[in-house]
């Protein structure tokens, strides 16, 4: 126990840099997941199909290659975020490579969603004479948020967790402090893994308890 | 591991005729080094680990798997370097033949927990002697002595003559692995380090000039550097010393004693010198071994 109160601030700092990670790619990937969703539900083929690639793609691909190529070979190619120290660079890039590779999962529950809504509201939009945008903006979309909450938190809660890939990519997350704080003290290595797994979840079980709670506020009464 | 020590006192019962034979032979020990010098065993006492295992016919033994020059394990899964020089001098005094010998992979996280467990009768795994460590292990040793030291791009293109050069220049980036003593070191000189989670996957960062050296002990640099064909160079400037023990159960005092012994009598035979040129010796010069601790 000594040996994590011992290592306590680097593991917070640790934790912190987890909490980054979750915050930007959950965000990102909240956001581009949207997007990608409603690419796959547009009229326009083109857009479909650039979606649908794009999804299949990067749902498809271990993280960890995901990552690699972020921390490898962009900074290989000259394309490294300029105007930032290295360790600000690899925390970018991992903070990129994390959003995109969460957003499929994101846009694919939203796509659930909207899927599950009955096709005579859009109809009803549409007759009334909103565009496709209004349709789905205003009518589907509102109804279908509601439907996914459950599916997109178990999404954030797979990335909180996920976060940890980037400990082997230059950025030091929990399992990368953890690492430092296991070899200071390597006589206490479970009591430091477990302390770990706690910090992991706080982050998680709130995030559960969060799902319950919109979902009880957001219900609609069918 | 006492259910595969059984399994193999049975077969030693089986094969007992021919082992036996085999010792009568072999006046020498397992390691070459020890020609026309004495070679006599280390001698032990009845009851102890040292007995136990030489009854058993073999030893488990932890080290690194991807360690050049120290301890490397290649397509065939049988790992070479200077610790397993190390590891079949030590069973070479159970009359244990190298081929008896069961490596197991041990990286810096499970050293402990593998000897605590008993998963492993002994740990020679680059590592370093630390108080913190003796509270859960014993360490017999040291072995060699290794320093921390910086690798750089071929010809030194930045001019890095020791860590010192960090401190003075604060917007340059060094790599070293995450957790790691070394950078607890050098993070006294900058605070510009980048924390990798192996050796060589410092090196990318360097070629895309995110960095521009990577600190680490000398022998795990020299290893790097042999790897590199030439793209690579160590500073060869050691500013810290670490003590590499061999690890093994908290308190087996008799045991940790008598290891103490027979790598005193390897420096004297010449084995441990042998051991050294056969593997490290390649890219390193020949250390003077350095006195074991007997705490």
């Amino acid at each position: 126990m000594d040996a994590v109160l011992e290592n306590l601030p680097l593991l917070w700092g640790g934790f912190l840099r987890t909490l980054a990670l979750l915050g930007i790619a959950g965000v990102g990937a909240l956001i581009l997941g949207t997007v990608v969703a409603a690419m796959r539900l547009s009229p326009v083929a083109p857009m479909r199909t650039v979606a649908t690639v794009y999804t299949e793609l990067l749902r498809n691909t271990p993280l960890t290659l995901v990552l690699l190529g972020f921390a490898v070979i962009v900074p290989n190619l000259g394309l490294a975020p300029a105007g930032l120290d290295s360790r600000g660079q690899f925390f970018v890039l991992a903070s990129i490579g994390l959003t995109l590779y969460t957003s499929p999962f994101i846009a694919e529950a939203i796509r659930s969603g909207v899927n599950s809504i009955p096709v005579g509201q859009a109809e009803a939009a549409r007759s009334i004479g909103l565009g496709f945008g209004q349709t789905l903006g205003e009518v589907i979309l509102p109804q279908a948020i509601r439907m996914v909450i459950p599916p997109i938190v178990n999404v954030l809660i797979a990335l909180t967790k996920n976060t940890s890939v980037a400990g082997g990519f230059f950025v030091v997350e929990l399992i990368g402090a953890s690492r430092g704080a296991i070899n200071a003290r390597g006589d206490e290595v479970v009591a430091i893994l477990l302390s770990v797994a706690v910090f992991y979840l706080v982050v998680t079980i709130p995030l559960g308890r969060l799902q319950a709670f919109v979902e009880k506020r957001v219900a609609v009464l069918r | 591991m006492r259910f595969r020590t059984a399994g193999t006192v049975v077969a030693l019962a089986a094969a007992g005729a021919l082992i036996l034979g085999g010792c009568t032979d072999s006046g020498a020990p397992a390691g070459d080094g020890g020609d026309g010098t004495t070679s006599e065993k280390v001698p032990y006492d009845e009851g102890t680990t040292m007995a136990e295992l030489a009854e058993a016919g073999t030893i488990t033994i932890g080290t690194k798997f991807a360690q050049p020059l120290f301890g490397l394990a290649g397509p065939d899964g049988v790992p070479v370097g200077f610790d397993i020089e190390i590891g079949k001098i030590i069973a070479g005094q159970l009359d244990i033949a190298p081929g008896d010998i069961k490596w197991v992979e041990t990286v810096s996280q499970n050293r402990e927990p593998f000897i605590q467990s008993g998963e492993v009768d002994l740990v020679i795994a680059t590592y370093t002697i630390n108080d913190d460590r003796k509270k859960v292990v014993s360490f017999a040793g040291p072995y060699y002595e290794a320093g921390q030291d910086i690798l750089v791009p071929a010809g030194n293109p930045e001019g890095i003559d020791g860590p010192e050069w960090f401190a003075d220049n604060p917007d340059k980036t060094v790599c070293s692995v995450s957790g790691s003593t070394s950078v607890t070191n050098i993070q006294e000189y900058t605070s510009n380090v980048l924390e990798a989670a192996d050796y060589a996957d410092c090196l990318d960062p360097i070629r895309n000039g995110q960095a521009v050296a990577v600190t680490t002990d000398n022998v795990i640099l020299a290893g790097l550097a042999d790897q590199s064909d030439g793209e690579f160079e160590v500073v060869n400037n050691p500013f810290t010393a670490e003590p590499y023990g061999i690890g093994l159960a908290l308190e087996d005092t008799e045991f940790r004693m008598w290891i103490n012994d027979v790598l005193e009598q390897s420096y004297e035979d010449g084995s441990w010198d042998a051991a050294w040129e056969s593997t490290a010796g390649a890219v390193l010069d020949l250390p003077e071994p350095p006195a074991v601790d007997r705490y």
